[in-house]
């Protein structure tokens, strides 16, 4: 299947929200990808790090948008950056480490020479060899426009595209909740040092999609949950199951309309005290349950909201039990590069951010428990969309289509979002919905 | 026989039975003997296997994520590794269902401090995986080991630090062990 005749649109064509039906070439088309890159990714604001992986002035991260590299730097005058990692003569990587601390950007092919702003302050032979007719000005590195929203930084290499906090739109709410710590605040997180990086034989959207909302794909984790990988080790795998199944709650998909945003969690339906999760572990326990009080005491009412996690259209999925980062870059249509970060609250005492890191990387990831079944599902529902004859079947992404209500069960919820109550394929439609639009706007 | 040939045979002595424990080890995990495997372990093992990164000529210190602070691969002590286990046992574990086929090697084993309760040895490894039908990964690395000495198991692993020759891991997941 390949991307619409003229007369022909992605919306309808290739993706019938309405109808909860999905073409199975979006996940596998050349050309559609070709396309994805144009309208998708270098439209969309993108994750690229967290501040706290650039503490100082100098320091410096390789990140990637899309299939390319960028630079994530902090320049002298301690301004946040990003530019892509590509030098203006030939193209050559002029970072090739992952991290570090420097005031210039060397491209070992011809020794051009960068500053930490991006300008191009060397050039050898720019005399005799250029005769001074070089505008070094000119031929500066590609800059990003650049967002940090409570230190995770974005970037977006259009200038159309909307602000970072409009583009959230409606999602802020949740991507705020994400962004608390533990106690209601917005103090500062502190990433881990080091990025899970690791490829997979699926297309980004299988993953994207699976963060957005999937709480029917329970019985893709039983081995985890019959494991117990939760740190109260009584039930489930993840820090809020023991809590959750004690009380009333409200699960809900949230999906922010039509920005194609997407968030997962619980609503409690009454006011509820701390439930004991970390019964072995007196630090850890008490660290969570002041947080516990603290953050209901600042928030109120909407310290019911208990939030799971959700996608950033296009790529970008947080998840709030193990406060991670993830990004499904595109790597063809066949594979994908994820990249991963997990975050602690900086202030939290050391036993915490070690219980912490031990539960998240036994979580997540492709050592993680849980996610190691994920991985192995997308690369199959990938295979599937792949044969002749399989194509001509769509997929069903019609779970609770007409049950989205608006303004449910909360006002304060937010605006332009619909919500659907434990599995539904609500957020999938939304996420597909913003795709295919986006898709149909040519470049 | 003189004195430097005796050692000279008691090291090829310890070393032969380092390799059959190694082998022995190679052999419960290609054949799924999960738990039987886990009895080589100690109680105390610390089981870790950290990421690689590209840094700068010289910044050594930076190359590999440090364990007990950074993200690691692997970090983890008995019990994490009894949860994998019986992760693996379930049936339920699609990322192992069906199973893979493995082969565990190892070469260049070498064994540096014996304070005569415990060994430290060095080696090279290559696993190899055969997925379903044609997915195949090579984890390929360095593997540094503390043994002690057992009377039981003749040693159990004590430590294990594992070094996968890889930044961007190629395989989709790790639900082997090293």
């Amino acid at each position: 299947m390949d991307r619409p005749h003229k007369s022909g649109s992605y919306t309808g064509e290739f993706v019938d929200a309405s109808r909860g039906r999905i073409n199975r070439g979006i996940f596998t088309s050349q050309a559609i990808y070709e396309d994805e890159l144009e309208r998708v990714f270098a439209r969309s604001w993108l994750f690229v790090g967290h501040e706290s992986q650039i503490p100082d002035p100098g320091d410096f991260i390789q990140s990637r948008m899309g299939e390319e590299s960028v630079i994530v730097n902090r320049d002298r005058a301690g301004k946040v950056r990003v530019m892509l990692n590509n030098c203006r003569h030939r193209g050559m990587r002029v970072c090739r480490y992952d991290s570090g601390n420097t005031r210039k950007f060397y491209c070992p092919f011809h020794g051009w020479v960068y500053s930490d702003t991006g300008g191009l302050i060397g050039v050898p032979k720019l005399k005799t060899g250029y005769h001074n007719e070089l505008d070094r000005s000119k031929w500066g590195l590609i800059q990003a426009r650049t967002a940090s929203y409570h230190g995770y930084i974005f970037a977006c290499w259009d200038d159309e595209t909307p602000g970072f906090e409009d583009y959230l739109g409606d999602l802020r709410f949740y991507f705020d909740d994400f962004c608390e710590l533990p106690d209601g605040s917005h103090d500062d997180w502190e990433a881990f040092g080091g990025v899970f990086k690791w490829r997979m034989k699926n297309n980004w959207k299988f993953s994207a999609e699976n963060f957005a909302g999937d709480y029917y794909h329970n019985s893709s984790h039983a081995s985890v949950d019959a494991v117990v990988l939760s740190p109260a080790g009584t039930k489930g795998r993840h820090t809020y199951d023991t809590v959750s199944k004690a009380r009333e709650v409200y699960k809900l998909n949230i999906c922010v309309t039509p920005d194609g945003h997407t968030s997962r969690g619980e609503l409690f339906k009454d006011d509820y005290d701390y439930t004991p999760t970390y019964q072995d572990m007196a630090v850890v326990e008490d660290y969570f349950r002041d947080c516990f009080h603290k953050r209901r005491d600042k928030l109120g009412e909407k310290a019911r909201w208990y939030g799971h996690g959700g996608t950033i259209f296009p790529n970008v999925s947080y998840s709030n039990g193990v406060q991670s980062m993830g990004v499904w870059h595109p790597v063809g249509p066949h594979e994908t590069e994820t990249w991963r970060i997990f975050l602690v609250p900086k202030s939290a005492p050391d036993e915490v951010k070690n219980v912490v890191r031990h539960y998240v990387i036994r979580y997540q990831g492709p050592s993680g428990l849980t996610e190691q079944d994920d991985l192995e599902n997308w690369g199959s529902a990938h295979d599937g969309a792949r044969g002749t004859i399989a194509r001509r079947y769509d997929y069903h992404y019609g779970m609770g289509l007409g049950h989205e209500q608006k303004g449910w069960p909360v006002e304060w919820l937010g605006g332009d979002i619909y919500a659907t109550e434990d599995v539904s394929e609500q957020n999938q439609r939304a996420f597909y919905a913003r795709w295919a639009s986006v898709m149909d706007q040519p470049a | 026989m003189n004195n430097a040939r005796e050692k000279a045979l008691d090291r090829l002595v310890l070393k032969d039975g380092v390799e059959q424990f190694f082998q022995h080890e190679n052999d419960l995990l290609d054949t799924r003997q999960y738990e039987a495997w886990l009895g080589l372990l100690s109680d105390d093992i610390r089981y870790w296997m950290p990421l690689a990164r590209n840094q700068a000529f010289g910044d050594w210190d930076g190359e590999w994520t440090r364990k007990g602070q950074d993200l690691n691969w692997f970090d983890e002590g008995k019990f994490e590794l009894e949860q994998r286990v019986k992760q693996l046992m379930t049936g339920l574990h699609w990322a192992e269902e069906p199973v893979s086929r493995t082969c565990h090697i190892f070469a260049n084993l070498q064994i540096r401090e014996d304070d005569g309760e415990a060994l430290h040895t060095y080696l090279r490894f290559i696993v190899y995986r055969n997925r379903t039908e044609t997915e195949t990964d090579f984890f390929v690395g360095k593997r540094n080991d503390i043994l002690r000495r057992d009377a039981a198991f003749g040693f159990k692993i004590a430590e294990r630090e594992i070094f996968l020759d890889q930044n961007v891991l190629l395989a989709k997941n790790l639900t082997t062990f090293f």
